[in-house]
């Protein structure tokens, strides 16, 4: 796919968000909204994945460590063919595969579950370290929140990285700056992420639009340093596509009523 | 009467044989393998050990990662923080996708002895029981630790193996080991004793001390406390009477708990829990720990005579 055909696959996916959201009637929009440029991305141009052989063992690995973005992770799973997309109307109803947050029981190309904060990205060191030790070139990535770095078991596995050498290990940060209950700034102050990830080994790339596919593109392209997991540390813009979602961290976790779907598939379809 | 022997030794060395036949079994620590007996492992299989330092958290999610790439990790720490401070790993990362993880915690129970209660686990089992398909086995000796090694690389799916850090008795006799299967040791009419792991030989010496004042108590090692021999339990309950239930862990939540679970509403039997009654343990020599909360050979027969006398 060309650039403009990818782009049309964020829109699309963003459309998916909304919808999923709404019709669910819960879920987390805004850090969904922020991310879609990163998993179009790793799906689209990175990771060699099968829709038709969701297990084969010598797969690419891809963990959403901020699980509660699974709309976003659900609609590129769709879009991709892992599963229908009408199966994205049943988020989070009884006996639907598509669970609040990824259930690697449930949902044909999701490898772990995730949704408790700080696990997915100690999870992804695990199936990178396994990687090594079966001696197979298989790429693992994890998308973690800003907020989600408060957990003290992120530094625990990006010590780990580091320690290991996991150079077959992208770390990618959605850093809209907001969580639940407010700024990171407000709520924990992150500090410097990219100092901080350099401070553990990683060899790190700082993204100033993480939701500008083309940039988020060569990241993932850039020859990995031999001997480090390397790090994209991608700011984003939280509700990204939704104007009255960017940058509001009250919509971190709410569902758009009828009229918000709307208001926000308007924009998303001009 | 052989050498007394612990149950993570025979961990030690029962990984070791089972590397030697399995290339996806990998081991993990958390900084303490001359103590969890991995360290052996790791001089052997140097590819095939992962230390993971001292962050156990991180080791069990390493775990549940490496399994996904096709391998059997046994993951191994002290039975406190590998059930306690990583509870939620286990139960997230590793039992809620039912991930290939061996979870062998070692220095479980108050015979920890000298490091004191911030160290002697005894809530473990009933962490471990109470999550989906996890399997719990507590075995009573080295051979049948070696066993339990063996059956719990053969489940798909996440095993806790409970291991001791004293050295304790070890039964001359091949016992069978299924799991799930419980096995009874001694049969009686009287009374009937379940127990699981090291209290598993005071009660048979308890019985036969019974046996003596003609008293005929069956005695069952219930090695595998998830899932339950629910048959047996039931069996011997109803044949004998009255049923005692005696193990190295907390009274809340463990085999007493799994056991009266079972008995409610299929009869009426006399019952009594032996264990930690719902008290931290403390420092001192593993014997002198044990006779404090009522486990000794010597309070444990007390207990007996008391209830079955």
């Amino acid at each position: 796919m060309d650039i403009k055909e990818l782009k049309e696959v964020c829109r699309q996916v963003r459309i998916d968000i909304v919808n999923e959201v709404t019709d669910a009637k819960s879920g987390h929009p805004g850090g969904s909204l922020s991310a879609v440029e990163m998993m179009v991305a790793l799906f689209y141009t990175q990771m060699r994945v099968d829709p038709k052989d969701p297990k084969n063992p010598d797969r690419d690995r891809f963990v959403l460590s901020k699980g509660h973005a699974a709309p976003c992770y659900y609609a590129v799973l769709a879009e991709k063919g892992f599963f229908p997309k009408e199966e994205l109307k049943h988020l989070r109803q009884l006996h639907a595969i598509l669970q609040g947050h990824p259930d690697c029981k449930k949902i044909p190309g999701v490898d772990a579950a995730t949704g408790s904060l700080g696990q997915g990205i100690s999870i992804a060191t695990g199936m990178a370290l396994g990687a090594k030790a079966s001696g197979k070139d298989i790429k693992v990535y994890t998308i973690v929140g800003d907020g989600e770095m408060q957990e003290g078991l992120v530094w625990e596995a990006s010590m780990a990285a580091a320690h290991y050498k996991l150079d077959n290990f992208t770390v990618l940060v959605d850093n809209n700056g907001l969580q639940i209950d407010g700024a990171n700034d407000d709520v924990m102050s992150l500090g410097d992420i990219p100092a901080k990830f350099r401070a553990f080994g990683f060899h790190v790339i700082e993204l100033s639009d993480g939701n500008d596919l083309e940039a988020v593109i060569d990241a993932l392209n850039a020859p990995t340093e031999p001997g480090k997991p390397k790090c994209i540390v991608a700011h984003t813009v939280k509700g990204k596509g939704v104007s009255y979602m960017e940058g509001n961290f009250n919509w971190h976790g709410k569902a758009p009523n009828e009229e918000q779907r709307q208001q926000a598939l308007k924009e998303l379809e001009a | 009467m052989s050498e007394k022997k612990a149950t993570r030794a025979a961990y030690g060395e029962a990984i070791l044989e089972l590397a030697a036949e399995n290339d996806k079994i990998v081991v993990l620590d958390a900084d303490l393998s001359h103590a969890t007996m991995t360290l052996k492992f790791s001089e052997t299989y140097p590819d095939r050990f992962f230390n993971c330092g001292i962050a156990e958290c991180n080791m069990i999610d390493i775990a549940a990662g490496m399994s996904t790439m096709g391998f059997i990790p046994f993951a191994s720490t002290f039975a406190i923080f590998g059930t306690g401070r990583a509870y939620e790993m286990v139960r997230n990362s590793v039992a809620y996708p039912h991930f290939n993880v061996k979870l062998a915690m070692t220095h479980a129970g108050i015979t920890v002895g000298e490091d004191g209660g911030s160290h002697q686990s005894i809530e473990d089992m009933a962490l471990m029981r109470v999550i989906p398909g996890m399997t719990v086995i507590c075995p009573c000796d080295a051979n049948e630790t070696k066993k339990a090694v063996r059956a719990a690389a053969e489940i798909d799916g996440p095993v806790y193996l409970r291991l001791a850090r004293a050295a304790s008795h070890v039964f001359e006799e091949d016992m069978p080991f299924e799991v799930g299967k419980a096995n009874v040791l001694r049969d009686g009419t009287d009374g009937v004793i379940f127990a699981i792991g090291l209290m598993v030989k005071p009660a048979l010496d308890a019985a036969a001390a019974l046996a003596e004042e003609g008293k005929n108590i069956a005695v069952v090692n219930v090695h595998t406390l998830k899932p339950l021999d629910e048959e047996t339990v039931l069996a011997y309950a109803n044949k004998c009477g009255k049923v005692m239930t005696i193990e190295e862990h907390s009274i809340i939540g463990g085999l007493g708990d799994a056991v009266a679970s079972t008995l409610v509403g299929n009869g009426c039997f006399g019952f009594r829990k032996v264990g930690i009654n719902d008290v931290f343990g403390q420092s001192g020599t593993a014997n002198d720990v044990l006779d404090e909360y009522g486990l000794s050979d010597a309070k444990i027969l007390a207990q007996v005579k008391d209830f079955f006398g």
